[in-house]
């Protein structure tokens, strides 16, 4: 059955839904080419291998909770720290970003009926479920799953010394996602590009669909690259290749770039998504536009080009890299990082706050990465990166990137788009227990990492002993991770809640901005029923507050050129009276 | 479609910069080793902005204006049909199967590629007769 999708009409009146026809049962989910289908099964695939690799962290840290611990063998915890990590970066946060919530949302908010190519779009899925429980399922080899780190160095990840068949199932599984996530970039550039409603201009689309454009972009340069390496690695163990080993006159520090060229843009790729999801919650909840909408827009963009000659930042201690290069454009990119920083208080500066579940998780990310960014700055210089790579300084540093991105920013784009996705409210308190669990746990956790760092503990290592003095820390860590665990399990425990007995969400529950409230929760087949006429980024409050216009028109142009003085107080007391 | 254009060209004359840099440090034979591999890196990039970047300002100085570049359009200006959006399929499933079993014949010998490839060959087939045949409903 193929739709010709219509425009929405301005209509005010509800049509009658379409009758469903067609397949039923798990047959229609399958089937399914419907942009809102796909991303609801994404979102909850990665979300269970985020628990697969949180119960991987927790039996880590249990076994580092004390000097010579034997709670798992080394061999396992070598596996258990190389698939905690593919699976957070691979299978989790960034298909949760821009496979999940992009999926979702993307086509939403600039108004269109469905992804550019729902077939790809599916397709997509496919491969990315596929790869992800190839990758898992190197457990169940003879060998173990792969045990090299998620970086996968030469000459450790060659067939001599990471034998088997669960190193080639990562590698495959790494090939398969990365077709999936190449194909889903593609799609969120091509439906923003071409699918948006009649007014949406690229300069009034929300700061989350641009940011998942510069995302799609970041996934075209560096996803083919990596292909490309995991190719050559697998001449290299199966067809006697030597483009990695000095053996045959090949050059190990070839993976490394290589694999960082991949690697540094999909750090961004794993963060922009977040920065979005935190600059639509941030103005929501503080009732304002958000405070220089240009300028977060040209920050992504920066970080977007900064972001693909950073790459050797990660290898300033193999000695063959461009130090001044690499530590000059790495300080270069907190630069867009600071701005946006900087727009992000500004959006909330006098603003009428209310601290919903999303605001806290969206508060909470502001917090987070900006430790983990200023200790990034640090990193960014060679001499202090020569004290500190491979130590405990590093993890807890790109933890509290990764996490306060991945995590934080997540969950606050969870809480603040699961009544539209699910067409149901998550219980507040049970919400806010999470938050302050994982706040307080988090800090448990990562400060003492730290510590460690500083006092050389190295990374991957299995066993400490007693002498070294990193007893003490490392129990408070693992404290922390069992509070972060504990966070995780009430928010499971509040999706079973909502799932078993249900608030019912109204379409605009948070009083939002973007065209993605402007339509039902759940939304209907291709969207959207009417849609308010677009006349600045925020066209739902302008149809929903038309008494805010004038002052709106001042505080959206405040920071360009055009711009007029904004005036300095909003109006609190009768914001968001829908 | 202008904006859209000058993104992939910025990005794109951003990595030419890069390359460019690169490479020029690269003509101090000390360096040689360390920057040619980030030398062709980046001039690909540079190519990969390139094409759809110049493809897009090409077209934005020959098509007709659309209403979802004009600041001051109304809904009824874009009213009509958007595009042909395929209902459901199975053939992406299908098709998602055949890449595991290729991929996987990577570790596991060249047999489940055999069930990949006819599996592969007739969902490309049964997306094009699909295409032909669903039209418009």
């Amino acid at each position: 059955m193929t739709l010709l999708a219509e425009r929405p009409g301005v209509l005010d009146e509800p049509h009658e839904p379409e009758p469903e026809h067609g397949p039923t049962g798990i047959l229609k989910w399958i089937t399914s080419t419907d942009h809102k289908v796909i991303g609801k099964s994404y979102l909850i695939t990665s979300l269970v291998f985020f628990c697969l690799a949180g119960v991987m962290a927790i039996l880590m840290r249990t076994q580092l909770a004390s000097p010579d611990s034997t709670v798992v063998s080394q061999h396992t915890y070598n596996e258990l720290f190389t698939m905690h990590g593919s699976l957070m970066l691979y299978l989790f946060a960034g298909p949760f970003a821009f496979g999940g919530l992009a999926n979702y949302i993307v086509p939403l908010q600039v108004g269109a009926p469905d992804m550019a190519f729902p077939r790809l779009n599916a397709l997509s899925y496919w491969l990315y479920l596929g790869g992800g429980i190839t990758m898992v399922a190197g457990f169940l080899t003879v060998g173990g799953a792969a045990d090299f780190g998620w970086v996968a160095y030469a000459p450790l990840s060659d067939a001599v010394n990471s034998p088997g068949a669960g190193p080639d199932m990562w590698i495959v599984a790494l090939i398969l996602t990365g077709f999936s996530a190449i194909f889903t970039g593609v799609n969120i550039c091509v439906t923003v590009f071409y699918l948006r409603a009649p007014g949406m201009t690229m300069f009034r689309v929300p700061i989350f669909t641009w940011n998942m454009v510069v995302t799609g972009i970041l996934i075209l340069i560096a996803f083919p690259v990596l292909t490309a390496a995991l190719i050559m690695l697998w001449a290299d163990r199966h067809l006697g290749t030597h483009i990695y080993s000095v053996a045959g006159g090949g050059v190990p520090v070839l993976w490394q770039n290589l694999f960082w060229f991949f690697g540094h843009p999909e750090v961004y790729i794993l963060a922009l998504p977040y920065f979005g999801m935190v600059t639509e919650v941030l103005p929501v909840f503080s009732r304002k536009p958000v405070f220089g909408y240009r300028g977060m827009v040209f920050a992504t963009i920066s970080i977007g080009a900064l972001s693909t000659s950073v790459w050797a930042h990660h290898m300033f201690t193999t000695g063959v890299v461009l130090l001044p290069f690499f530590s000059l454009m790495s300080y270069l990119i907190a630069v867009p990082t600071g701005i946006k920083f900087f727009n992000w208080i500004g959006t909330m500066w006098r603003g009428s706050l209310k601290f919903d579940t999303p605001m806290l998780f969206a508060v909470g990310f502001l917090i987070v990465f900006l430790f983990g960014g200023v200790t990034g700055v640090f990193l960014a210089s060679p001499p202090i990166d020569f004290a500190t790579h491979d130590t405990y300084f590093v993890v807890a540093h790109f933890h509290e990137v990764l996490f306060g991105s991945a995590v934080f920013g997540g969950f606050a784009g969870l809480y603040y788009w699961y009544p539209k996705m699910f067409g149901r409210m998550l219980r507040e308190s049970l919400g806010k227990a999470s938050f302050w669990f994982m706040f307080v746990g988090f800090w448990v956790t990562f400060m003492p990492q730290y510590l460690l760092g500083l006092r050389g503990m190295p990374r991957r290592i299995a066993e400490y002993s007693a002498s070294t003095g990193w007893t003490s820390l490392n129990r408070i860590s693992t404290v922390g991770a069992y509070l972060l665990f504990t966070a995780v399990a009430i928010m499971v425990v509040n999706f079973y809640v909502s799932w078993r007995r249900p608030v019912q969400a109204p379409g605009n529950p948070w009083d939002g901005h973007t065209l993605e409230w402007a339509t039902s929760s759940p939304p209907p087949h291709h969207n959207f029923f009417r849609l308010p006429p677009i006349r600045s980024e925020r066209p739902l409050w302008d149809f929903n507050h038309p008494e805010h216009t004038t002052r709106k028109h001042a505080e959206a142009l405040a920071g360009t050129s055009r711009g007029a003085t904004p005036e300095p107080a909003p109006v609190p007391e009768e914001a968001g009276t829908t | 479609m202008k904006i859209e254009a000058r993104l992939m060209l910025f990005i794109s004359g951003f990595c030419a910069v890069a390359a460019a840099i690169f490479w020029g440090a690269g003509l101090n034979r000390a360096y040689r080793t360390m920057t040619s591999g980030g030398t062709i890196m980046l001039g690909a990039c540079c190519l990969l902005g390139l094409l759809p970047g110049g493809y897009y300002l090409w077209w934005s100085k020959r098509m007709t204006p659309r209403p979802e570049d004009n600041p001051e359009a109304t809904q009824a200006q874009g009213a009509g049909v958007i595009g042909v959006f395929p209902g459901n399929s199975i053939w992406p499933f299908v098709l998602g199967v055949s890449a595991l079993l290729i991929a996987l014949s990577l570790v596991f010998g060249f047999w489940t590629a055999i069930f990949g490839l006819t599996l592969a060959i007739s969902a490309v087939i049964g997306v094009i007769v699909e295409s032909r045949r669903g039209g418009v409903v």
